[in-house]
């Protein structure tokens, strides 16, 4: 299978490989895909005071379009806001990327990836106020 | 003859990819090389001498093939490679003694072209049964005794897997076949050349092989079909009558020269490569044992053809290890792989689990692989590997003691 060169550059030198304190209530963690299914993405993003996502990191368990795909969704998420991220399309990642048909999974995957993460920054940061509500 | 040391050229990857093809040894090609140019003759044309040396060509060719498997010549038929041959088999006793028996079995690891030739006939209104295998790879002779009875007219069972290299007992097997009545057809594409092979000890009926897995041409192959007692099938191509009448059409000559002249080497050289290939493969495993964790070898590792290995590099997919490793030649159990995206069957068969088969690779070594390739190849997938397992999140988990099989997983 010919792959793209920015594909390639990706798996190759992929960014912001690494992992967060998942346990830090600025950090939102998504970890989506399946063993058995042969793709599993990790991503994490750290949201600073100003609401902007400061660090974004990846691990991957998958084929060399599902680390791209990862690798390529850590860099355009960092400088965004949550809801700026939440738009990334899948059929973005895939056209950045020249996925052939048989790997556009992986960037669906990607996309879940990064509303993952989101979801679960954002129930920690309801959590963190409801304390204070309760009490008022 | 000139001993071969090396066969690619230096700017191309490692091959380690031998259970998929061979390269031609050279000797084989230049055994060929008359029968391309002036001695063109149909073998068929006995009126002239370009006719008789054709002739003399195939036949020295058919009993070189012979003596391989311990057959006479008589029964060896050229076909156009394995493929045909375990159809013609299947097929041709399937639909000769179909009045009597109607009931095939097989394993469920068989080569693709065995099992759709076997699904092919149930649509017909046979019956199959398709024996799974051991956690080993190889078939539980209890069963397969249980699974023959008076309708089973054919036994067909591979003699070497072409993912796991594992060697089924052929001469129990043989033994089983006999007792029962049934015609005992083994694919024998892996193991032919690799492995002692003995039609009458093994009490083999008919038997498949394959010219470019044993440094022979692609486009050729033979089968084996028993003559006492004898072995009848249905023709699939007719026509001139050619080959017994079991496979018409003019005979290939420089093909069926070149596959008697693989069979010839393979046979003289075989004791001797089976101990340099063990040797080697010894060497690779233990190159990766010394550096990896968690690497498992998928297949009995004894019991197999010393030129394979198939191993899980766990938390490693192996679509993405074989893009690291682009100096050398793979294949991969990994779904990515394959336009199915499934995972291997054989693996599954075996009861690997579906993430465990999505991180094998298939490696094989033969006649023209070195030391210097094996150690290349060790150091490569070491340093590949190492860097995948840095990312990948499961292999994260593994160290830190999470039990992978207990997180929910979305099947997607």
């Amino acid at each position: 299978m010919a792959y793209s060169e920015k594909l390639l550059d990706h798996y190759e030198n992929p960014r912001n490989i690494g992992s967060l304190d998942k346990n830090a209530e600025d950090v939102g963690t998504g970890l989506v895909g399946a063993p058995a299914c042969g793709d599993v993405m990790k991503l994490q993003i750290k949201v600073g005071p100003d609401g902007l996502i400061e660090d974004a990191k990846f691990k991957t368990f998958g084929c060399g379009s599902a680390i791209a795909s990862s690798s390529l969704v850590t860099e355009w998420v960092k400088g965004k806001t949550i809801d700026e991220a939440e738009t990334i399309k899948n059929t973005d990642i895939a056209k950045h990327l020249a996925l052939p048909p048989v790997k556009i999974h992986c960037s669906v995957l990607a996309e879940d990836a990064i509303k993952a993460a989101i979801a679960d920054y954002r129930a920690k940061a309801s959590k963190k106020d409801e304390p204070k509500e309760a009490a008022e | 003859m000139t001993a071969i040391t090396q066969i690619r050229r230096n700017d191309q990857p490692i091959y380690l990819d031998y259970q998929a093809t061979t390269p031609m040894d050279p000797r084989v090609l230049e055994a060929m090389m008359p029968y391309f140019t002036y001695k063109f003759g149909n073998p068929g044309s006995r009126s002239h001498s370009y006719g008789w040396e054709a002739e003399e060509g195939v036949e020295k060719a058919r009993g070189q093939v012979a003596k391989l498997i311990g057959a006479d010549e008589k029964e060896v038929i050229f076909t156009s490679g394995a493929t045909e041959s375990n159809n013609l088999a299947i097929k041709g006793v399937a639909e000769f003694y179909k009045d009597r028996r109607n009931h095939i079995v097989t394993t469920v690891t068989e080569h693709k072209c065995v099992l759709d030739t076997c699904r092919h006939l149930e649509q017909q209104g046979f019956d199959v049964t398709y024996l799974p295998v051991k956690k080993d790879g190889l078939v539980d002779l209890d069963e397969l005794r249980a699974a023959v009875t008076d309708k089973t007219v054919l036994v067909s069972i591979m003699a070497v897997n072409n993912e796991i290299g594992v060697i089924q007992p052929l001469a129990e097997i043989g033994k089983i076949c006999r007792e029962k009545g049934a015609f005992f057809h083994t694919d024998a594409a892996q193991a032919a050349g690799k492995i002692p092979l003995d039609v009458e000890a093994m009490n083999i009926d008919l038997m498949s092989i394959s010219g470019h897995k044993i440094y022979g041409p692609k486009g050729i192959g033979a089968l084996y079909v028993r003559r006492k007692p004898r072995v009848r099938l249905v023709a699939m191509i007719v026509g001139g009558g050619q080959e017994r009448g079991f496979r018409s059409g003019t005979l290939p000559t420089p093909l069926c020269v070149g596959l008697g002249e693989a069979a010839e080497i393979c046979m003289k050289e075989m004791d001797g490569e089976a101990v340099r290939l063990t040797r080697l493969r010894d060497r690779m495993l233990k190159g990766l044992n010394a550096k990896l964790a968690e690497i498992y070898v998928n297949g009995d590792l004894e019991r197999r053809i010393p030129g394979n290995l198939n191993i899980s590099f766990a938390h490693v997919e192996g679509e993405s290890l074989m893009m690291g490793i682009k100096n050398l030649s793979v294949s991969s159990g990994s779904a990515c792989t394959s336009a199915s995206l499934e995972p291997s069957y054989v693996l599954r068969a075996l009861g690997v689990e579906e993430e465990m088969a999505h991180t094998s690779l298939r490696i094989g070594l033969g006649r023209f692989t070195t030391e210097h390739e094996v150690d290349t190849a060790v150091e490569e997938l070491v340093h590949h590997v190492t860097k995948l397992r840095e990312m990948s999140p499961l292999w994260e988990m593994s160290q830190e003691g999470i039990d992978i099989k207990s997180i929910e997983w979305a099947a997607h």
